[in-house]
């Protein structure tokens, strides 16, 4: 069972074609503190950064453990990046910001390596 | 888990390899992790399969296969090399593969997590299938994908505990580290069984080894094990018998060649003898070694050859020379060769093939021919060569050895050591002289049996072997022509010296008659002065008596003129 949560306004007509358009879908198990963290974190910097280019569903895999092997999750919790491609997966709580736009792609990764500005 | 550790025999789950089940005294340890650990190359991945192959076709346990290096696709084509048809063992359920894909650079960290997806997955493919087994190979890539090291750790941990808990056989493969048998120490986490594989090259002549380090809770074999991955799957060999206690059969059977069968005093070898045929090149080994292998076929018994310096086609052929015919045997699947480079393996390879050849060939001879084409380290050969004999010996076979010997002294050099190992020690010499070479056989020795102790040439021509008593004379062992020409001379001599006594004899007989001559003529002439003698006695008598006569007529007419 997969929670829909779409905060997009008219991706079709308002973002058509523009891969700036983010699907994303994030992997939990359970209602742990970690997977809430993650949920929280996840809208918080859409919000920010995305607002009105993103669509966010919530794969439980205790609920769908079948799900578990399509996108190769291993960490719980997982982001992927399913568009715009290239497919990106996020683990952790996204509680650390900065490597979630450069993990996004929203922010370049910085050149020395280190993320944090 | 602690009853079932305190029960007197440790469940144990069949791995279905050959020999691994006997070292192991019946596989892995059930329900537990065990963890197969060595360097790139080794058959981990292999081994893994095998035992999750075997267990669904075999054992009826189903097993999911975790892999984290190779697709999916990549393993099945990599498996069907041994005959495993993975995608069909997947098709009907039996087995599960999931390839988990790490990929640094397509992951991003960003804060806490856990491996909570990984057992999600594990559970699912396990819960699918109903399986019994789990392979995770190699679980240690994880540490290049992730960077939480400490938090890896205790989800490994975890893991290992969850697949305990499941009661689920698992074997979990591990790269060699440096100085421990793990990169990432996972030693530490699967505490039941540790089994090492290794690959090792020596002389540029790789040899696969099995060893288990750790076995908790059972016995186990604790040397290095030779093992072998071919086109039959994986075969580990427990070729070290510890004792010499086999049974000895009293029953003679025939070398094949009859002048040789009459050398030893019951009129054959003992059924399981060990024979090193040794001599120098050309000598005849192997021809001795296919008459022996014809006349076991010919017996109805089943015979193997292995070969090392020509191909079974070509003994056959070479074989047609002396009148034998070893292709039918081979039709008729009594006679089976197996040539290989001895190069191709190293000396425990060769070794463990053979092993698994015999055992499903179960010949009642073998031919090794020849023995000395294997090489390697002195000791390690003598080793190998021992358990050889040893494993032969063990099933009653009747083994033929032939030994290539470089040099053609009567030296002990050159024997590999065997030949203290062996029942019976055959030696074909060269003689070569007067322009010509000869073959000499002797039997050096034949345990528990009289034997001949004279040399003997043998002579083969396109209706067999044969053996001819050589000349053995003041002039020393002579053969081939020199025997014949020495056996004329002898003859000659012979002759003349008969021819002498005869004309002394006529001698004796003459000289004798002559000397008889002169006795007769002597013995006339004494007649005649004999009578002669008489005559004149005679004529004496006659004067005396008549000087007598006339002396008294003289007085009687003196005394009548008175």
């Amino acid at each position: 069972m997969s929670e829909q949560t779409s905060h997009a306004g008219d991706p079709v007509s308002e973002e058509d074609g523009d891969p700036g358009q983010y699907h994303l879908r994030l992997y939990v198990a359970g209602q742990t503190p970690k997977s809430m963290a993650a949920l929280a974190n996840l809208k918080r910097v859409c919000e920010q950064h995305l607002a009105g280019r993103y669509d966010i569903e919530v794969v439980d895999l205790l609920k769908n453990p079948q799900l578990a092997a399509g996108d190769q999750i291993l960490a719980i919790p997982t982001l992927v990046r399913r568009l715009p491609a290239p497919l990106k997966r996020i683990i952790g709580d996204l509680s650390n910001t900065e490597k979630v736009l450069v993990g996004l792609d929203i922010r370049p990764r910085a050149s020395s390596g280190s993320s944090t500005p | 888990m602690t009853s079932e550790r305190t029960t007197a025999s440790l469940r144990k789950a069949r791995t279905g390899i050959d020999g691994f089940d006997d070292v192991t005294f019946g596989g892995l340890p059930a329900g537990r992790p065990s963890l197969v650990c060595g360097s790139a190359g080794c058959g981990k991945t292999l081994f893994a399969t095998t035992f999750l192959v075997n267990g669904a076709t075999l054992f009826d346990e189903p097993g999911v296969f975790m892999s984290f290096e190779e697709r999916a696709e990549d393993l099945a084509a990599n498996v069907a090399s041994l005959g495993y048809d993975l995608d069909g063992l997947v098709e009907t359920g039996k087995i599960a593969v999931d390839h988990v894909k790490v990929e640094r650079s397509e992951i991003e960290e960003t804060g806490e997590y856990d491996l909570e997806g990984l057992f999600i997955r594990l559970g699912y493919a396990v819960d699918t299938i109903k399986a019994k087994r789990v392979v995770l190979d190699t679980i240690e890539t994880l540490f290049a994908g992730l960077s939480d090291a400490a938090v890896l750790r205790s989800e490994l941990r975890r893991l290992f505990a969850w697949l305990k808990d499941r009661g689920l056989t698992a074997i979990i493969t591990g790269e060699r580290g440096e100085g421990q048998l793990t990169r990432q120490g996972l030693e530490e986490y699967v505490s039941d069984c540790v089994v090492l594989l290794d690959n090792r090259v020596e002389d540029q002549i790789t040899t696969r080894r099995l060893r288990i380090v750790k076995y908790r809770g059972s016995a186990h074999g604790t040397n290095e094990y030779p093992f072998l991955i071919d086109e039959q799957g994986i075969s580990v060999l427990p070729v070290t018998a510890a004792d010499l206690s086999y049974d000895v059969s009293n029953e003679v059977v025939s070398t094949g060649v009859e002048s040789l069968d009459a050398m030893f005093g019951p009129g054959g070898l003992f059924r399981g003898a060990s024979v090193l045929i040794s001599g120098s090149a050309g000598t005849g080994k192997t021809t001795i070694s296919s008459h022996t292998i014809d006349a076991a076929c010919t017996r109805g018994e089943r015979c193997m050859s292995f070969v090392f310096e020509e191909s079974g086609e070509q003994i056959c052929r070479n074989a047609r020379s002396v009148g034998l015919d070893l292709h039918r045997h081979v039709d008729t699947g009594l006679l089976r060769f197996e040539a290989a480079r001895p190069s191709l393996y190293g000396l425990e390879m060769h070794l463990a093939r053979m092993h698994r050849d015999i055992e499903q060939f179960r010949p009642s001879v073998v031919v090794i021919d020849p023995i000395s084409a294997l090489r390697g380290p002195e000791v390690e050969l003598q080793a190998t060569l021992l358990r050889m004999v040893d494993m032969l010996k063990a099933r009653g076979i009747t083994a033929v050895f032939t030994s290539l010997r470089t040099d053609g002294a009567f030296g002990q050099s050159g024997d590999l050591g065997l030949s203290s190992l062996m029942d019976v020690w055959i030696k074909l010499q060269d003689i070569e002289a007067n322009g010509e070479r000869s073959r000499t056989l002797y039997v050096i020795k034949a345990r528990g049996m009289s034997h001949s102790n004279q040399v003997r040439e043998f002579q083969m021509s396109s209706a067999g072997l044969k053996l001819v008593d050589a000349y053995i004379g003041p002039a020393g062992v002579l053969t081939g022509t020199a025997r014949i020409v020495q056996e004329a001379q002898e003859e000659a001599a012979a002759l003349r010296r008969r021819q002498d006594s005869e004309r002394r004899k006529r001698d004796v007989v003459r000289r004798r008659l002559s000397i008889e001559r002169q006795i007769a003529e002597l013995r006339a002439s004494l007649e005649t002065a004999e009578e002669e003698e008489t005559l004149l006695l005679d004529e004496d008598v006659a004067r005396e008596t008549l000087l007598s006569s006339e002396r008294t007529d003289i007085a009687r007419r003196r005394s009548a003129a008175e």
